[in-house]
This record gives structure tokens, sequence and C-alpha cells, in this order.
């Protein structure tokens, strides 16, 4: 009988596949946001498999906060072009030009801009469904979060009265006006989304792999140096081997010192790893409930 | 991780502060899966709140106002990794409030942890937790007996409770049931053995969960599966495509078989399978595919493809469970819209069968109402035939979700069981030229 054995990839995989049907099948006007880093490619193989031989039956979204690093923004224009894939950009610099998004004096990065930025384009082409690559595993208000996380007209998440969710059947309704936003690897970890991308043979932004950079240290990160983030007084620029980990604003992403050049030593990485992915990110260090915070007022 | 690395899905059951989320921060913490900026942002809450210890049940607790008032409101995921396996943690709040959430998070587990406070012993919410989880069909249950550090780690009081339970397994439709006596808080018997209990001699919970046969799990005897979405490429290279692509459900399939389409009763021979690995022979529950037909018959989504011998009910009254999940209750002659496979159509109610006590686990026959958080059987009718088999033959052709015409609120889960009346077996058309 082991021939009828799924591994535990395959079945996540499975589970991923099949969610993406339904959003094909039940929404009007459905997207996939995609940034170019790692588990959005993910996704992206994900749904050629669901449709194949058919296409991808969805617009690209991404939302350019102007503070992307240039080597996702190639690779993602790359990608859509390969894949024949129709791909939409709205950048946070026209949200702030047309006042859809304002910023506040002394605010660094642009993770907070993406949120009106991205609910302008959700009206703009009314799409009713938004799927991301967002992971339970991530950060805890994500861990929180169904597979079909419903959001009312004003794009809003309410945590306390989300949907029960129930086997593989998601309720998937909306009236117009509101949208969901469908996680299909909601249920994928770290490693999951690396061996994936071993097993699948995925190509990935070179950023990912141990590269040299110049970076300053602040806040106990490395930050790469580059026009928008210069060093400052008496801050000392080093060259080292680094690596991302996971992708965000280029003004708080931290980089973490890495020989990892392959998939294996990057797994070999990951599963000794002392601090969770997002352990980096300032965005999410501002409170404990940032990321709920954000996630409240629309972010993914 | 090798290639064959089983996935195990549990969830934690159990009245509120019976140390659900205390037992799985102990149980990622002792595995070593708690990570330092994880437990940095556990060390600040508790100086926060004063410079007392950790808290580790704020490692699930996720949203503010879980940890504002210290209780679990809607399930929290969490991923851990032995050896052996990968497992997929719900931790599911006790409150009786958001019973909805427990089920959300019981619906797709292996096993069940429910867990009683040694203090107070089965209580009411230990055996509705008890009673969904076998409603839902969950195949193992632990029961933890927790906070043994409060009551002396005795042993007495660990069979006491041990038999308070067993008086209402023969209420349950459980397998298999293993009693573990833990403290989550101090960690006995958890990933450790006990110090202070050298009278238990089982598992612990950790090597428990390890062990567990969960290979048996799926249904792969019936071939099922619901269309979800047709799949026509159009282009030059696939011109002639057209995939009807959904997850197996239920059974195998392999290129040359006979395949029947429900409700409408035709049938056909599978001429090829698309599977995530590409093209493929045959394929199984429950993977994702896209199955080509010999024939070109009209099938589209909320249609089921079928084996021809061990056919599925097809009709359009019904008898099932019900959870109710919603403030308003059930109201009766009322049109709702029952989403079940990839169909969705309309219900109306028709009669309330009977409404479990959750007390006593009797059932209480002719309810006049069933309200939010009320278990009962139901008779109802739907405006498309259903095609299904008893929920307790196959988990996911037996269940289906209620929803609300107006709010889209999901407003209860059902289970399926089977009809009173002999089925008619369908006449195929072949159409075998
Ligand atoms: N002494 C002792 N206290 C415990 C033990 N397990 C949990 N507690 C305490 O019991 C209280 C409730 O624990 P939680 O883990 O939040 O309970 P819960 O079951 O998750 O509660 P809900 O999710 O709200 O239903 C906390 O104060 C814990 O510290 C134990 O083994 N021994
Ligand atoms: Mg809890």
């Amino acid at each position: 009988m082991s021939q009828y054995k799924l591994s535990h990839l395959e079945l996540l995989e499975t589970e991923a596949i099949h969610v993406m049907r339904e959003v094909a099948a039940e929404f009007e006007r459905p997207t996939l946001m995609f940034s170019g880093g790692k588990d959005s490619i993910v996704m992206l193989r994900l749904a050629e498999k669901a449709f194949s031989p058919g296409k991808i039956p969805f617009p690209l979204l991404n939302v350019d906060t102007g503070h992307n690093f240039p080597e996702l923004n190639e690779f993602r224009d790359r990608r859509a072009k390969e894949l024949g894939a129709k791909l939409i950009v709205r950048t946070v610099e026209d949200a702030l030009a047309k006042g859809i998004a304002t910023q506040t004096p002394g605010e660094l990065s642009r993770n907070r801009l993406q949120i009106p930025t991205l609910l302008a384009a959700i009206e703009e082409f009314q799409f009713d469904a938004a799927l991301g690559g967002a992971r339970r595993d991530e950060e805890k208000a994500r861990a929180k979060e169904r597979f079909f996380s419903f959001r009312d007209e004003f794009g809003q998440w309410e945590p306390k009265k989300q949907r029960p969710e129930l086997w593989n059947i998601y309720n998937g309704r909306v009236q117009p006006g509101q949208n969901m936003r469908v996680f299909p690897i909601s249920n994928w970890t770290e490693a999951d989304i690396w061996e994936y991308i071993g097993q699948e043979k995925l190509d990935l932004p070179h950023i990912y792999f141990a590269h040299d950079r110049e970076v300053v240290r602040r806040k106990g990160q490395w930050l790469p140096v580059n026009d928008l983030l210069p060093p400052k007084e008496g801050e000392e620029v080093k060259t080292l081997k680094v690596r991302v980990r996971t992708i965000g604003d280029i003004m708080t992403t931290g980089c973490i010192e890495s020989d990892a050049s392959e998939i294996k030593d990057i797994l070999a990485e990951v599963a000794s790893a002392r601090v969770t992915e997002r352990g980096g990110r300032a965005d999410d260090k501002v409170s404990e409930s940032s990321m709920e915070d954000r996630k409240r007022e629309g972010y993914f | 991780m090798t290639d064959n690395t089983q996935l195990m899905r549990f969830t934690t059951a159990g009245s509120v502060d019976d140390g659900k989320s205390t037992l799985i921060g102990r149980l990622l913490h002792d595995s070593k899966s708690i990570f330092e900026d994880q437990w940095e942002s556990l060390e600040r809450s508790a100086d926060l709140a004063g410079g007392s210890e950790v808290n580790l049940a704020n490692l699930t607790d996720g949203l503010r106002s879980e940890r504002e008032q210290g209780i679990t409101i809607d399930v929290a995921y969490r991923y851990f990794a032995t050896p052996r396996r990968k497992f997929i943690i719900a931790d599911t709040p006790g409150h009786v409030q958001y019973t909805r959430n427990m089920v959300t998070g019981a619906s797709t587990a292996n096993m069940a942890l429910v867990l009683i406070d040694a203090r107070n012993g089965v209580v009411e919410q230990s055996k509705r937790h008890a009673y969904i989880s076998s409603l839902l069909g969950i195949p193992h249950m632990t029961v933890c007996i927790n906070k043994m550090d409060l009551v002396d780690y005795s042993e007495e009081r660990f069979r006491e409770i041990r038999e308070q339970f067993y008086e209402f397994v023969p209420q349950l439709d459980i397998r298999d049931i293993t009693f573990i006596p833990i403290s989550a808080l101090k960690g006995d018997n958890v990933v450790s053995e006990s110090e202070h209990m050298p009278w238990y001699h089982g598992p612990t919970l950790l090597s428990h969960l390890e062990d567990v046969y969960i290979a048996s799990d799926w249904n792969l005897k019936d071939f099922r599966m619901p269309v979800q979405y047709v799949i026509r490429p159009h282009t030059d290279e696939h011109h002639d495509y057209r995939g009807f692509s959904g997850q197996i459900i239920g059974g195998t399939i392999k290129v040359g078989d006979d395949i029947g389409v429900l409700p409408n009763g035709a049938r056909s021979k599978v001429k090829s399978i698309i599977t995530h690995k590409g093209p493929a022979d045959y394929a199984f529950c429950p993977q994702s595919v896209s199955i080509e037909l010999e024939h070109n018959i009209d099938i589209s989504r909320g249609d089921t493809l079928t084996a021809l011998d061990n056919l599925p009910y097809t009709t359009q009254d019904h008898d099932a469970h019900l959870c109710w999940m919603h403030e308003k209750g059930l109201q009766l002659g009322k049109k709702y819209l029952i989403k079940h496979g990839s169909r969705t159509t309309k219900v109306v109610f028709k009669e309330l069968v009977n409404r479990i006590d959750v007390e006593t686990l009797e059932e209480v026959n002719a309810p006049t109402e069933l309200k939010l958080n009320d278990i009962g059987r139901v008779k109802f009718k739907t405006m498309s035939p259903l095609v299904y088999d008893a929920y307790k033959k196959n988990r996911y052709i037996g269940g289906f979700v209620i929803i609300d015409e107006a709010s889209n609120d999901t407003v209860a889960a059902g289970m399926l069981r089977s009809p009173e009346k002999a089925q008619p077996v369908p006449d195929f058309t072949d159409y075998a030229i």
C-alpha cells in the first residue's frame, strides 16, 4: 500500500492546490500577490500545478514600496514575463502623491504605507479575492488566521469574528466591496518552503544565498547599505558574507551572516536557527501586537 | 528530514483554564522548538506583568485580547518536528462561547488531546469537547490529566478521573483512547518522564504522539472526487484538453478505469490523469488531480466523479448531526445555503430529531430549538441532490457547512448519516460509442 502514501510536503502541496482551485472557481476577480520573495515564488509554482496544462487564471499583483530590493523587482518582472502572466504593480510613491497614503514624520519603513496602497489597488481592480503567501508559522497573529480570511468593506480583519472553517470546505462568499484574503500555504513552515524550493528546483533572487554585501550595524541588525540607507556619521561600513532570510522593506530587513550558498546549506541553517525567520524584521518589533494591528487595518 | 516524514495533526480540547495552551507551550519548549526572539518576547511581557515567570500559554495566545484576558479565543496553529514526524498543532479555546473555533481546529485532526484539571475532574466542557471530537470522527484520543502537581501527583486521583471518564466512553465513538497524567506547568510526562509519578509506566505525551499509527486515517476504498474546476487551456498544444480537477477524497483511480458522474448519471473511462508530479498512471486520496475522460460529457463544478461499484448516496433528503455555531439559532423552514464538496445549494431544515444534553450525553427527542453551541440531529432537504457517503465512513465526503444567505456567515457544520430510505441505483447512461 505504500504507493498510496503522501509525504508531509505532498500533503501540504495537495492542500494548497485545492485552495487555489477553490479561489479560481468561487471568485469573479481574484488576484495572486507576487513580490518575487521566496514564499510567493512557491505560490506561483503551486498555481502553475493547480491549473496545468492551462495558464494561471489570475493576474499577479505587487505593491512596490519603493523600498523593495532591486534584485526582487527584477526577478518579479522576469518571472511574470516567462509565465506570460499579467503583472499589476501599484507603488507607494504613487499612493503618497495621490494622498491615498500619508507618511508620518520620522517613519523610515514603508511597511505600513503598503496597506492603503494595497487596499486602493483592490478597489481599483475590484478584486474580490487576493491570494497571499503568508504562513502561520511566521508570527503569532498569523498563527490565528484562517485559510479564507474575510475582510470587510474597509479591508479590515476582525480576529474575534472569523468564520468557522472545517475539513477542506471554505466559505468564500463575500458581498460587493468586501474581499477575501486567501492563504494556501498557511500550514507550511520555513523549512517546508526551502525543501520545496529544492525539490522543484525553483529559481530564486540571489540575495537569499550568501553573497558579499556592505552593511552597517543598527539595533542589533546588519542593514544593507544603499542609496536609501547611507551610513550615518560614525557608523562603520563592513563588507560581510550575508544573506536575507525574509524580505521586507529594504530599510528594516536585516541580513544574516551566512555561508549558505546552496539549498542544502540553507536547510541546515534553518534547522539550527536560534531566532525565527522574522526575528530580524523591525516592522514586527514595534510592539507585541504590531502584526495584529497591521492586519486589522488591511495588511495581508 | 527524509521524504517519508509523516504529517500528524492534533488538537487540544477541554474546559477553560485546564492548561491546553500551557501544555502546547511546554511541548514546544521541552522539544526545543522555541526560538530566542519568541522567548525574549515572552520574558518582556512577563516583566511588564510584574516580573513574574514566563507564561507558556502566551506562545499560542497570539491576540492582544487573549493575552489581556488570559484565555484563548480562537485557534492558534503551531508547527514542530521531531526526527520522526512533523506536527501541526491546533490549540483551541476551552470557553463555551468559542466552541465554533474548537470545532474548526478539531475538524482535520488525527488526534484530540483532551485536558482535564486534576482538581476538578471531568466537567461538562470536557464531555462536550470529547463528544464533539468523537462526532467529528477524530480517530485517536489522549486524555491528559493535568495539574498533577496540585494534587500531590496522586495515583488515586488519576485513577478516579479515569473512571469518571470511562463512565461516558460508551456514548462516544472512539477507536483508541489513552490516559496520561501530566503537569503542563512543570513538564511532567510531557517530553520527559516524570520523577514524581513512579507509579505511571506509560509513554510520555511526546513519545505517544510519535508512535500512534495514523497511516490508515484516509479512506482508500471508494473512489470519490467532487469536481472543483474545469481546466480548458485553449492552446494549440492542448487544444482539446478538458480536465476535471479536484481533490480525491476517497479511494484510488487509474487510467482506463470506468467512472460514473453523479448526480446526472453519465459514465465514461479515465483517459488521462495529471497529479502534482505531472502526467500519471494512477492517483489516490487525498491528491489534488486533474482527470480527462474518454467521452465528451457535460460535467461542471459540483458534480462528483465516482467508482461504479460501491456507489455513494445521491439524494435530496438528508439526515445529519449538526453543530450550531451562530448566535441566531436554527430556524425550521428558512432557506439557508449548504456547501458540501464543491457544491453550494439551498437547504431547508424540516425537523429537529434530537438534541444532545451535554451534561448526560443523552439524546433529548424532538427539541424545540437548536441554539449556539448545541449539537443535534436534523432532517433536511436540499434543492439539488447531494452525492455522499456517511460521515462515519469518510469525513471528507460526509461533512458540510451551512451558510446564512443574508450575512454569509458560516452558521453550522454537519455530518451526514446514511439516509433512511434505500437508495435506487442510478441508471448510468453509457456513452461508449
Ligand atoms: N499548577 C499548575 N498550573 C497549571 C498547569 N497547567 C496550566 N496551569 C495554569 O492554569 C492556567 C490556565 O492555563 P491555560 O494554558 O491558559 O489554559 P487553557 O486550557 O489554554 O485555557 P483556554 O484556552 O482559555 O480554554 C494558567 O494560569 C496556567 O499557568 C499545571 O500543570 N499545573
Ligand atoms: Mg488556551
